[in-house]
């Protein structure tokens, strides 16, 4: 397939059985297309950080193959690393650098030379409401501005496929929706690829364009967020005037029914 | 990645480390000069005194090639075990470079050469410290072989210190092999005295330590005289950093002890 072609993201049968014999992923197969904001939902445990890292080479994978437009992970990782961007679920940059520091190092580190990740640093550190932050050390951002640090920081080298693991857990209700349209506008405005892990289903249900739900490490609906949101109407559920109650109700249902 | 996004990638890490040993200078470089100076005073000036001559030089001039050395060893294995073991234990911002398209060579080219810098910085200090008690006065048989030696066993101690960082799974990970390993490697391997006052037992216990030979190709730098040949020497040195390059290179591809 001609890579220009090729999907962002296709992820065939892939498997994952930890060393504890706990088997994360049970033959998961996903296709984010280019330009889509695909959501990943699924309860705590489910396996979407094991995919998550499985697709950024943090996590080895027992089997299955995945490409990133049209890059086989496993045959030219650097290649396919370098469409990508990350912001983790967990805070890990080291809280003791500046900002600014650790948004032009990470854009080193993707080959960027000092003189265009400062300036691209400055403007996503301000575009993200972190302007007046760039000097200070990392440990003195509150919870909200670290989390929009890690967006800067994975979007210094301009990828083509942002991947976000829960990026507004613990971030008040306002800057949410912030993030929101800083998200809506990198998917509208630059065609950035976007997958998206949330608790939040009502954003989900703003901001993505197809959804997939995973459960014990198996994908149990995928499709746009029309079609899954009618499994509600199929299943005979409540069908009610507020759109993220309905996610929410096939959420519970999809994830419940397998419990 | 082509060349140049590669060497951005590599001057990266380097500088990020180099920023972060001058910024906590008190803990990266002044630990080292102040036992350095103990060192002197006590075995070179007080102690080496009473002890005359060692291969043939005053006593003094014998040991602080073996100080620098200690210097530069336990402060390269020091920089990269710690710096790699924390940046994947406090706040795994290891991840940082494992998601970006710098490959593992790079990677272990990069933490070493923190090392490198660190340990070459805090011997050249100890050098320094050194001319106090040596009457500001230092023998140099070879400029080169000094600069070489100090360079390569950095490197090569910087590399052991990455595969103890990539290996520790806590704390104390990284502090067992510097206490239990390479410091009686370090004091037995010919820093203050010559192989050839030793019995013969030890004298072949001696030869199986790989730091005497690094010892002894750098001592042969200042005095141009040692216990083996700087062939020796130089051999048993590049075939370290050959093995541990290896090791690294395998440990960053596969993942072992850094990816689940």
């Amino acid at each position: 397939m001609n890579h220009e072609d090729a999907p962002a993201l296709a992820v065939r049968d892939v498997r994952k059985v930890y060393g504890s014999g706990v088997e994360a992923l049970k033959g998961v197969t996903l296709t984010v297309l280019q330009g889509d904001f695909f959501a990943l939902l699924g309860p705590n445990g489910a396996g979407k950080t094991t995919l998550i890292g499985i697709i950024t080479g943090l996590v080895n994978k027992t089997a299955g193959s995945i490409d990133v437009f049209g890059t086989d992970i496993d045959k030219e990782p650097e290649r396919a690393k370098s469409h990508l961007g990350l912001v983790g679920q967990e805070v890990n940059f080291n809280p003791f650098e500046k900002p600014i520091d650790i948004v032009v190092n990470q854009g080193g580190y993707y080959g960027l030379p000092r003189s265009i990740a400062i300036p691209r640093a400055q403007k996503l550190l301000t575009d993200l409401g972190l302007g007046d932050k760039m000097e200070v050390r990392a440990m003195e951002l509150s919870g909200g501005m670290k989390r929009r640090l890690m967006i800067a920081r994975a979007l210094i080298h301009e990828p083509r496929f942002l991947i976000l693991d829960e990026p507004t857990a613990g971030v008040d209700v306002e800057l949410r929706r912030g993030m929101w349209k800083y998200l809506r506008g990198l998917t509208e405005g630059s065609g950035i690829t976007i997958l998206l892990t949330t608790h939040y289903l009502e954003e989900a249900e703003q901001l993505a364009r197809h959804v997939a739900i995973i459960n014990k490490g198996a994908i149990v609906a995928n499709g746009t967020m029309e079609e899954v949101l009618a499994l509600h109407e199929e299943g005979g559920g409540e069908t009610g005037d507020f759109r993220g109650g309905r996610l929410e109700e096939v959420f519970l249902k999809l994830t419940k029914n397998d419990a | 990645m082509t060349p140049y996004q590669q060497w951005i990638s590599f001057y990266t890490m380097v500088r990020k480390d180099v920023v972060r040993m001058f910024r906590i200078w008190v803990q990266t470089f002044l630990p080292s000069v102040i036992t350095s100076t103990l060192y002197f005073a006590i075995f070179g000036t007080i102690l080496g005194s009473r002890i005359g001559q060692m291969q043939g030089v005053d006593y003094m001039s014998f040991v602080v090639p073996g100080l620098v050395m200690l210097a530069v060893v336990t402060t390269s294995y020091a920089n990269t075990s710690f710096t790699f073991f924390s940046s994947k234990f406090f706040a795994r911002s290891i991840d940082e470079i494992l998601v970006s398209p710098t490959p593992p060579w790079l990677l272990v080219a990069g933490f070493a050469a923190g090392g490198v810098v660190r340990g070459v910085l805090v011997g050249a200090l100890v050098l320094l410290v050194s001319l106090f008690f040596t009457g500001l006065s230092l023998s140099v048989y070879s400029l080169l072989v000094i600069l070489g030696f100090a360079i390569l066993t950095a490197l090569g101690f910087s590399l052991a210190g990455l595969v103890n960082g990539i290996y520790a799974k806590t704390l104390d990970g990284i502090n067992i092999v510097p206490t239990f390993v390479l410091t009686p490697l370090v004091y037995l391997g010919g820093i203050f005295y010559s192989v050839h006052v030793l019995p013969q037992w030890w004298q072949n216990i001696t030869f199986a330590n790989p730091l005497f030979y690094l010892v002894n190709g750098f001592r042969y730098g200042f005095l141009g005289t040692a216990d083996i040949t700087l062939w020796l020497s130089t051999g048993v040195l590049l075939g370290l950093i050959a093995l541990l390059i290896a090791i690294n290179w395998y440990l960053l591809r596969t993942g072992l002890g850094l990816r689940q």
